[in-house]
């Protein structure tokens, strides 16, 4: 049976990737933040997981306001990602592993959890940037990958409470999978940040540091919280922690230990985290 | 009953009005995803704002190239983002114009944060 080894969560601002391609890491404004990093690649180059599973949000590059599904996974055989109307660079495209998706899709459906389902899709930032982080775009790649995106775009929103449900649900389709693989899920996104409006460049730093401490010890205590709970005490796009709470909720069949932990204000408009919980027994 | 939330002051809410609302706006913006049509919009602006069935609003909006403008014509932050990658404006240069401040005393804000 595959094993759900661990679950990673980071930011996945769109100046990372540009100060990637632009060799910037060792830079003094970029070199806190990438420095959080070495031990999460340390850790993945000893657990070798064979699959990741990427929880996202697309910013307006694969899904339009025409159809906007709340959830929907890839079952792709590979995915590629586009300029997305600021000249990024191409990169190489990441092989899927559509058996994986499609075991997940028939179980997720099973727990009630509807998906949409793409055998294409482009990724954006939300998934190339953690990629990036992660595995540091290395060819051959060393994972497979299954996107799943949640709606950030359009509210509603799912709740923190779905969305935590939804990964207890794909914890257990992980690894109801009848093949042995190492699997790892990566939540993305957040943490507190506005582009929009007049309060653009909110940030709040007490806010992610208590969630970034809940969401490892005491996940339910955020699960009360509510879509405009988020919004106004992360900001409009702080939101986006929605999606590490789905990667806490697939780790919640096992126990965790918390291997890497990194919080930096800020990454571009951003207070930017990292986390990387492993699971235990 | 629906839900009715106090609104969080300086924060949009992108939900079903404002899709309704910005439909043509966010339409037009999320084709700039195609370089292709990046240089049709810049080689001309009205005819392509036109090609979309802006309104006069949201036409105004992307001439005065003002952001609370346009979110306030219906549009996306999202799809918006993409009409400022043509004009060469960040994130910061977007913040700074809706919270009225320099780009450079917005980039101070962003790190005062982090004391």
């Amino acid at each position: 049976m595959a094993k759900l080894v661990g679950g990673i969560a980071t930011s996945h601002i769109p100046a990372i990737g540009l100060a990637i391609a632009n060799g910037l890491q060792q830079d003094a404004y970029w070199k806190p933040f990438f420095d959080g990093f070495p031990p999460v690649r340390e850790w993945l180059a000893r657990v070798k997981p064979d699959v990741a599973i990427v929880i996202y949000n697309d910013h307006g590059l694969n899904f339009f306001l025409d159809k906007m599904p709340t959830f929907a996974i890839g079952a792709a055989t590979e995915y590629r990602n586009a300029d997305e109307g600021w000249g990024l660079k191409a990169l190489a495209p990441f092989p899927g592993d559509p058996r994986m998706s499609w075991h997940l899709i028939e179980e997720l459906v099973a727990a009630d959890f509807d998906l949409s389902t793409c055998q294409e899709m482009l990724v954006d930032h939300g998934f190339t940037v953690p990629m990036s982080l992660l595995w540091q775009d290395v060819v051959p790649r060393a994972v497979r990958v299954v996107p799943l995106a949640i709606n950030t775009v359009q509210h509603p929103l799912p709740s923190p409470r779905r969305c935590y449900n939804l990964g207890v649900a794909l914890g257990k389709a992980i690894e109801s999978y009848p093949a042995d693989l190492r699997v790892v899920v990566v939540g993305t996104g957040g943490l507190s940040h506005q582009l929009d409006g007049e309060r653009a460049g909110f940030i709040n730093r007490e806010f992610d540091l208590r969630c970034l401490d809940d969401i490892v010890n005491r996940p339910d205590e955020l699960l009360n919280l509510s879509i405009h709970d988020l919004v106004e005490q992360a900001g409009s796009q702080g939101a986006e922690f929605i999606l590490w709470l789905v990667m806490r909720g697939a780790l919640s069949c096992h126990g965790v230990r918390e291997i890497a932990r990194k919080y930096h204000i800020p990454v571009s408009n951003t207070g930017a985290g990292l986390l990387l919980l492993e699971s235990v027994s | 009953m629906a839900t009715v939330r106090a609104p969080i002051w300086g924060t949009p809410i992108f939900d079903g009005a404002q899709a309704i609302k910005g439909y043509a706006l966010n339409k037009m913006c999320y084709s700039f995803n195609d370089a292709v049509n990046r240089n049709e919009f810049l080689a001309n602006e009205a005819a392509y704002c036109a090609r979309f069935g802006l309104n006069p609003e949201q036409y105004a909006a992307i001439q005065n190239r003002n952001v609370l403008q346009l979110i306030a014509a219906g549009g996306n932050i999202y799809y918006l983002a993409k009409f400022a990658g043509i004009l060469g404006l960040n994130v910061q240069d977007i913040g700074a114009q809706q919270t009225g401040m320099t780009v450079e005393a917005f980039k101070a804000k962003l790190l005062a944060a982090g004391v």
